[in-house]
């Protein structure tokens, strides 16, 4: 069950012809799929495109009654191997994930898959991560349609162009027998609003068909000489076809005056932001009417060196607004200006920083620089002075305001595992720690701080490797479920099993592809309609060859967890000690249980609350709870008592009783200002009575010592 | 060539239809509801015949990080306008910030300013890691933000919304659709905001109490600003035997007569002690304060004894076994956990303490002698420790459990005679006898050297790290007294401490005391 769902919304992938569509990004998408007649679509979930997939998961039954097969790829690789659907059949086909990492993933196939060609339409959605909310390294998928000969839409960020481009890639994608990579980016994903519909079209040839009618061609097999052939096809057909397709159906666009001293050349996605810019110089009105002349690359690559110069045509200098680095678009004009002969000059990242995301600030200030350098007369007279605008003077926060990077959330399964891992570090000492990609990576920031680095999905024992032959100390890795089963089975677990890795391995199991939204995977435990969920990791891992396994079904049992990861520390085994910490994430188990638990409480069953609190007379404020913790609703008070000094910790109404904070004043001997109070709701007649029996005698223990004693109200 | 084709462009007037554009920004907390908040707008502004744009950076599904929403909406023409999909520096119009560290965050990123924004901001505190990790108090002061927005906003709205919320029964982003409707900054009237949240469906009637709760308090332009004076504890007189209040009458009394600026917080630390003790223990504590007020001095605004007043009672009232078996089982914390808690009516509680004895507690509860004794065997202490050290778990809404507790609360009687109690107070006077000491040749460091106290803290190991602080500290001190800056590193030291669980900045700077104090480094053993 993923975090969240899309079951009302796709009810508006249903619409037809004259009916309008309102909505976030990623639906608009869908929908386009679903009119463009595709035949299937699959992909690996990711920010800023997870919930795509989610969309697409939720959407399942409107795909099968069009006849449009769904599948939920085990990694990004899988999702673009699927794309050899369209090598022979007339079949349109689209998966999506994240770029750069999923590329990387999917590269191998990508490869293949424009070396053979294709015969449908072959659209690879990516959700660009770049730039503010991404979480990862901060690299371009550019690159990668530009070895493969790929084809790059990139459509200005808003909902009529988007769903124009998927239409757009596909007939491209068709007309040059070549996949079409279609990038959005994180707030393109994200953007509402509102496009026309058209009615739903079935695929005109489904993968059923396919099936019924087999087809194969060794031409299109990449193996020498087909692919040397394959090579020089890109070059010599699918090229001048993309070319002349672009322009013959104005997949780029012209904005603003014909004439002009200057202009812009900018990726579709840029549009917005320097619309943005321009309209705070004065230079285009709401409706993005501009007095610069825009040239909007829809298509990033191939470019077409003929419209650009038609462009340039009677200017005296144009800026490439160009997100990222390498700046591949204006290597690539500026080379191809140069060999023309041309003397316009070329503005880009002189004038816009090389690297990071271009914000409202930086589009303003390089499109400024620009025109004062270039056609100062344009910009209004003010802007033409020096900057004589006073700001008051601001105190300086930056010391004040605290960085928050995300981290586990409130009574997440996988705190105790590292609160463990940690107390066995305070013992044992520090060991080389290899993390992973998924929520765990959490683990590597304050107040754990376990694992120095990430080298991919699935990839953490497999980081690790150059340790795998032993040591003073056993070097320990991280991997998650997500990253298992996406790739860790064979390039980490077997891996370390065929080399005889002497390590550590830590495989957190909670039940979902957590980190990207909680969507279902093979060792899932919940039952999914359409996906086989329930096979667990022990026997993957046992399977592959591991004989040291130990299954934690608790991980909030830091005891336990401390005494496993010792004993796997110390044990004379030969080979990879593998250590699978299950529990479910917590943020899926309350979507699933708080419901439940409401209705029961409702309906008068007996329902037991847990809760934890701190007693603030006895919690002396060191704080070595939090350390352990981290949690949300574990927080910190300020109590009215002049003589403390340091603020005591509490624990908010949010929390749900998960146990860490017990389990962790016991296992590191902290204090004893923790309590648990499990509420009981509707209690049965003998548990009442024997309650208040309890309690009278309780109070009246408690009566009897007030009664010989000094007692102050606190406050 | 641009002189040429200059003519084509006189410049354009200004659009007017630019100065509509509405750009509202929303930062909140992983998990505040910023997103249900941002589809209330722009429900909001759609039924307004306004055309809308949101988008956010919701990446990761985890619920702690910093996390931005963005819209803008214009009224609708015919045409679609062109709107931005990110925030810019100095030109946002509203901006809400769900708590008021993200505030800060919107101020220190320019989306606050003095010409157009309206700042939005809950003012109650989701602390961050970074904060809370700190052994001592690391805080981030809401004073430093609210200052900077009474500069940098165009108006400034500030309430607790998150305990709006919570009072109604529902999220925060409710209250902070109020407050955003009750600010006027949107140009729509308040039923369309009503309409809004009773067409998402969910939860509605909360909802729309902590909406109506927002909305009424920003209506009247409320900038609350976080209690910045803590309340003055009142030395009210304590129930119990009329023979103990009228002797804690005189006690109380000789507290109030100690000079002004000792008095209120003798009397606290005289509760403390008497709490913790008896009113014997509270007579003790007071003779300490004689012997620090005869050594003190008026001109210094009796800064010594108050010092004195608040660290003495904390050393006297140390935690121990008893203090907390007896605090644990008290009617007075009972009914606090209630109030915390809240069971519904009807409902019951389990209450589950979790206690770890060791062998140094089991020792410390042990006559002085015998204690002494045992501790000074390992072997003694091994046995012991096999015995006892293991996580116990007491139900103490159950009778054999609780009066386990109970029973060892009212052995405080005999806590005089302990090993522990021994032990503390030898500690406490050796402490006290250093400080008066340099009283004599530096006031201030004798101040500060009463401060250090903070640093013990805790139970078991986090109480061992504590006094192995202290003692670090006390021994750099040794080394500066006599010097004019003796009390200023006193003081950074103690800072230094207090600023990570190893210790480390304290060793950091414990190295810069030992070099300027002529003690080199090689003088040390390697």
């Amino acid at each position: 069950m993923a975090e969240r769902s899309f079951a009302k919304e796709v009810q508006k992938l249903k619409i037809g012809e004259g009916e309008t569509f309102t909505g976030e990004g990623i639906l608009a998408l869908t929908k386009a799929l679903l009119e463009a007649g595709v035949g299937y679509v699959g992909g690996y979930q990711g920010a800023p495109i997870s919930h795509l997939m989610d969309v697409l998961a939720d959407a399942e039954e409107i795909l099968i009654e069009l006849g449009v097969r769904y599948e939920a790829n085990a990694s990004e690789a899988a999702a673009a191997a699927m794309l050899a659907a369209s090598v022979h059949y007339p079949i349109r086909g689209a998966v999506t994930f994240k770029g750069p990492v999923g590329v990387n993933v999917a590269s191998d196939a990508l490869s293949n898959l424009s070396s053979s060609g294709v015969t449908g339409g072959a659209l690879v959605i990516i959700g660009e991560d770049y730039g503010e909310g991404s979480s990862i390294m901060q690299e371009r998928s550019h690159a990668f349609a530009m070895k493969s000969q790929m084809w790059l839409l990139d459509p200005r960020p808003n909902l009529p162009s988007i769903v124009q481009s998927v239409h757009q890639g596909f007939e491209l994608s068709e007309a040059t027998n070549t996949p079409v990579m279609l990038m959005v980016r994180i707030r393109s994903c994200h953007v509402t609003g509102s496009f026309q519909a058209k009615d739903n079209k079935r695929p005109p040839f489904t993968v059923r068909d396919a099936l019924a009618n087999p087809r194969s061609d060794y031409a299109r097999v990449v193996l020498p000489p087909m692919s040397y052939l394959q090579e020089h096809d890109k070059i010599k057909t699918r090229w001048p076809a993309a070319l002349k397709h672009i322009c013959e159906h104005k997949l780029n666009e012209i904005f603003g005056p014909g004439e002009a001293p200057v202009g812009i050349v900018l990726q579709g996605g840029m549009y917005n932001g320097v619309i943005r810019a321009l309209q705070r110089l004065g230079l285009a009105d709401i409706h993005g009417d501009t007095e610069i002349p825009l040239y909007v690359l829809n298509v990033t690559y191939p470019l077409v060196h003929d419209e650009f110069f038609e462009f340039c045509e009677g200017k005296s200098a144009v800026l490439i607004v160009e997100e990222g680095q390498p700046e591949f678009i204006e290597q690539a004009l500026g080379a191809a200006l140069y060999k023309a002969g041309k003397t316009i000059s070329l503005h880009g990242k002189d004038m816009l920083p090389m690297a990071g995301e271009y914000t409202g600030q930086v589009m303003l200030d390089g499109i400024e620089a620009f025109l004062k350098k270039a056609a100062p007369e344009l910009l209004p007279a003010r802007l033409r002075a020096p900057n004589s605008e006073e700001k008051p003077a601001l105190p300086d926060l930056s010391k004040t305001v605290p960085m928050r990077p995300p981290g586990f959330c409130t009574g997440c399964p996988e705190r105790p595992i590292f609160a463990a891992i940690k107390l066995t570090e305070m013992e044992h000492g520090k060991h080389q720690i290899a993390g992973d990609i998924g929520c765990h990576l959490f683990a590597t920031l304050p107040p754990f701080e376990i694992g120095g680095s990430t080298m991919g999905y699935g990839l953490g024992p497999a980081s690790n490797a150059a340790f795998d032959g032993g040591g003073d100390k056993r070097s320990i890795s991280i991997l998650g479920d997500g990253g298992f089963w996406h790739n860790g089975l064979s390039s980490s677990i077997g891996n370390a099993v065929y080399n005889k890795s002497d390590g550590v391995i830590v495989i957190v199991d909670n039940f979902y592809s957590a980190a990207t939204g909680g969507q279902d995977i093979l060792s899932s435990r919940a039952d999914n309609p359409s996906k086989a969920t329930g096979h667990p990791i022990a026997d993957a891992v046992k399977g592959v060859g591991v004989k040291w396994v130990r299954q934690l079904d608790r991980t909030y049992d830091v005891p336990k967890m401390r005494e496993i990861l010792n004993e796997a520390l110390t044990t004379d085994h030969i080979g990879p000690k593998v250590i699978i910490a299950s529990s479910e994430c917590m943020l899926n188990k309350q979507r699933r249980e708080k419901p439940l638990m409401t209705k029961a409480i409702k309906e008068g069953r007996r329902v037991e609350k847990p809760r934890f609190g701190v007693d603030e007379d006895i919690c002396t404020g060191d704080h070595a709870c939090i350390r352990l913790s981290g949690c949300p609703s574990l927080s910190l008070k300020k109590l009215d008592d002049p003589l403390r000094d340091d603020p005591v910790a509490r624990i908010d109404q949010s929390c749900v009783g998960c146990g860490n904070c017990g389990e962790v004043a016991d296992a590191a001997v902290l204090c004893p200002s923790f309590y648990r109070a499990d509420v009981v709701h509707n209690p049965g007649w003998v548990e009442q009575k024997f309650g208040a029996f309890r309690t009278r005698i309780i109070t009246w223990l408690q009566n009897r010592r007030s009664r010989d004693r000094l007692e102050f109200a606190r406050t | 060539m641009a002189s040429m084709t200059h003519s084509a462009f006189a410049p354009k007037p200004h659009d007017p239809a630019l100065d509509q554009i509405i750009k509202l920004a929303i930062m909140a907390v992983g998990g505040q509801g910023g997103g249900v908040l941002t589809n209330w707008v722009e429900h909001c502004a759609r039924s307004n015949g306004y055309a809308v744009q949101a988008t956010s950076v919701a990446g990761v599904a985890q619920r702690t990080g910093a996390t931005i929403y963005y819209m803008e909406m214009a009224p609708m023409q015919e045409r679609e306008p062109v709107f931005s999909l990110l925030p810019a520096a100095g030109d946002v119009d509203i901006l809400v910030a769900a708590e008021m560290m993200e505030a800060g965050r919107a101020i220190m990123r320019g989306f606050v300013t003095p010409d157009r924004t309206t700042l939005i901001a809950s003012s109650h505190r989701a602390l961050a890691v970074s904060e809370k990790m700190i052994p001592g108090d690391g805080i981030a002061d809401s004073q430093e933000v609210i200052a900077a927005a009474e500069i940098a906003a165009r108006r400034f709205i500030a309430f607790d919304m998150e305990k709006m919320a919570l009072d109604a029964g529902s999220m925060i982003s409710a209250s902070l659709f109020g407050a955003l409707a009750g600010s006027g900054a949107l140009p729509f009237e308040r039923s369309s905001f009503e309409e809004a949240i009773k067409a998402s469906g969910r939860g509605v009637e909360a909802s729309l109490r902590a909406f109506n709760a927002g909305f009424e308090a920003a209506a009247s332009g409320t900038i609350e600003t976080p209690r910045s004076a803590r309340a003055q504890t009142s030395a009210g007189a304590p129930a119990g035997p009329k023979t103990l209040v009228d002797q804690w009458n005189a006690l109380a009394a000789r507290a109030s007569s100690l000079p002004a600026p000792v008095r209120d917080m003798a009397l606290s630390g005289l509760r403390a002690v008497v709490d913790f003790q008896d009113l014997a223990y509270g007579r003790d504590y007071l003779e300490r304060i004689d012997t620090v007020l005869g050594e003190d001095e008026p001109a210094k605004g009796f800064e010594l004894t108050l010092e004195a007043a608040k660290y003495i009672a904390k050393a006297m009232a140390y935690d121990d076994v008893f203090r907390v078996a007896d605090l644990k089982t008290r009617g007075s914390r009972f009914a606090r956990v209630r109030t915390e808690i809240a069971p519904a009516a009807g409902a019951q509680m389990k209450l589950t303490e979790f206690m770890h004895p060791r062998a140094e507690e089991i020792v410390g509860m042990m006559p002085a002698s015998l204690g002494r004794r045992l501790s000074a065997s390992s072997r003694a202490m091994r046995l012991i420790d096999r015995l006892v050290n293991k996580g116990r778990r007491l139900r103490t809404d159950r009778l054999l459990p609780f009066a386990q507790l109970y029973v060892l609360g009212g052995l405080r009687k005999y806590r005089r005679g302990t090993l522990r109690h021994a032990i503390e107070t030898e500690h406490l006077q050796a402490w006290l006898d250093l400080a008066l000491s340099y009283r004599k040749i530096d006031y201030a460091l004798a101040v500060e050297t009463l401060r250090n106290r903070r640093l013990v803290k805790g139970y078991s190991d986090t109480h061992a790290r504590g006094l192995s602080k202290f003692d670090r500290v006390m021994d750099g001190v040794a080394l500066l007294a006599g010097r004019d800056d003796a009390a200023h590193w006193c003081r950074l030291l103690r800072e230094a401490a207090l600023a990570d669980e190893k210790g480390e900045q304290l060793e950091g700077a414990l190295k810069t005391v030992r070099s300027f104090a002529g003690q080199a480094e090689a003088a040390l053993p390697n």
